[in-house]
């Protein structure tokens, strides 16, 4: 990380806190790990890059960016699209399951009703 | 005497469901009917049981392939062998189920779809939906290589097999187009008959103005996306 700007130290310490973060949420079970992995490839990218300066140079004169760090939200802001994509994803099956178990309760509350209204009639 | 359920998907429906239900009823005595009301706020689910029918209540509102799919999953689990779908606002003629039923109870469909445009003295609606209407069935009619000219109509007839299929897998949210391409590409035989449609008898459209774009391009994309996907597996019941 020698010779770097202070935005390498911001980022890789970002990257670190985020992956710190991340292991928390899990080890207390509020995270779970399918969406976890992710969020932790996050923070290894921002630090590996942050610390391999030549990486983001390298990234930068491919792509035709004159100030190299920018290539490094770049890479940032491409995995929070990633991340974003995972929760729509997830929100989707969410509410598909939502609706399952909409129609269950639904079917059940009928039957709970024509059961009541069965027994009713036996006993008179 | 095959056992039909008339499934009738209601969302705040009040004024008009109990006139559905009789009038169902008055023409198909043995049929059952069966309303799925989805989490409507006014007295829906009252009307329809005073009205002596079969009343599914879904807790929360889950738009209508939801509500029509828990009727399905409801014929499934009673064994009925035919499932009519019919919309609770008084837009659909009970006097047309046994034209609807007829290609069906012969064995020559397995789903029946009733056409307000192959009657010429049937409701057409607002010029904006039939736009809407006209795009929808060149592209159903493309998609399906079967010439359709209501996909849009919510009355419609299916038999045992398509009662299974639709309890599995039905499209949510505006799902009369594409559940006939989903049908369809099941390799499962489609027919249309003509009905007459009747202005709704009451309560509003879920469906108007800038409403009916953003239901265009979502009902676009759902088509579109059907006609990628690969057929659904289904069980012993082989299609």
């Amino acid at each position: 990380m020698a010779n770097s700007g202070p935005v390498y130290y911001l980022t890789f310490f970002l990257g670190l806190g985020l992956g710190l973060v991340v292991l928390e949420l899990v080890r207390r079970r509020w995270l779970r790990e399918r969406y976890a992995l992710l969020w932790l490839l996050t923070g290894l990218f921002l630090m590996l890059f942050s610390w391999k300066r030549s990486l983001v140079e390298g990234l930068a004169r491919a792509l035709g960016i004159y100030y190299a760090p920018s290539a490094l939200f770049l890479l940032g802001f491409f995995f929070f699209l990633l991340l974003n994509l995972q929760y729509a994803v997830a929100l989707s099956r969410q509410s598909e399951m939502v609706v399952r178990l909409a129609q269950e309760v639904a079917l059940l509350r009928q039957e709970i009703l024509e059961l009541r209204a069965e027994s009713r009639r036996r006993k008179e | 005497m095959t056992s039909i359920l008339v499934i009738v998907p209601a969302y705040n429906e009040e004024a008009t469901v109990a006139r559905v239900v009789k009038e169902v009823k008055s023409f198909f005595p043995e049929a059952e009917v069966l309303v799925v009301d989805d989490g409507s706020e006014d007295g829906t689910a009252e009307e329809a049981l005073r009205a002596g029918a079969k009343v599914l209540r879904l807790p929360f509102n889950v738009g209508v392939g939801g509500a029509v799919q828990a009727g399905y999953l409801y014929a499934q689990r009673c064994g009925y062998r035919v499932a009519v779908q019919m919309d609770g606002d008084g837009q659909h003629d009970a006097a047309d189920l046994p034209a609807l039923l007829a290609p069906l109870l012969a064995g020559e469909a397995d789903m029946v779809v009733g056409s307000r445009f192959l009657n010429p003295h049937s409701y057409r609606s607002t010029p904006v939906r039939r736009l809407g209407i006209v795009l929808l069935r060149k592209l159903i009619s493309w998609l399906s290589r079967q010439h359709f000219t209501d996909p849009t109509s919510g009355f419609r007839a299916v038999g045992p097999e398509l009662i299974r299929f639709f309890a599995r897998h039905y499209p949510y949210e505006y799902p009369e187009a594409e559940s006939l391409l989903l049908a369809k590409r099941q390799g499962f035989r489609l027919r249309e008959v003509p009905v007459t449609m009747r202005p709704r008898q009451g309560g509003v459209s879920s469906l108007s103005g800038w409403r009916s774009l953003y239901f265009m391009a979502k009902v676009l994309l759902a088509v579109g996306v059907t006609a990628l996907r690969r057929r659904e597996r289904v069980g012993a019941d082989g299609k």
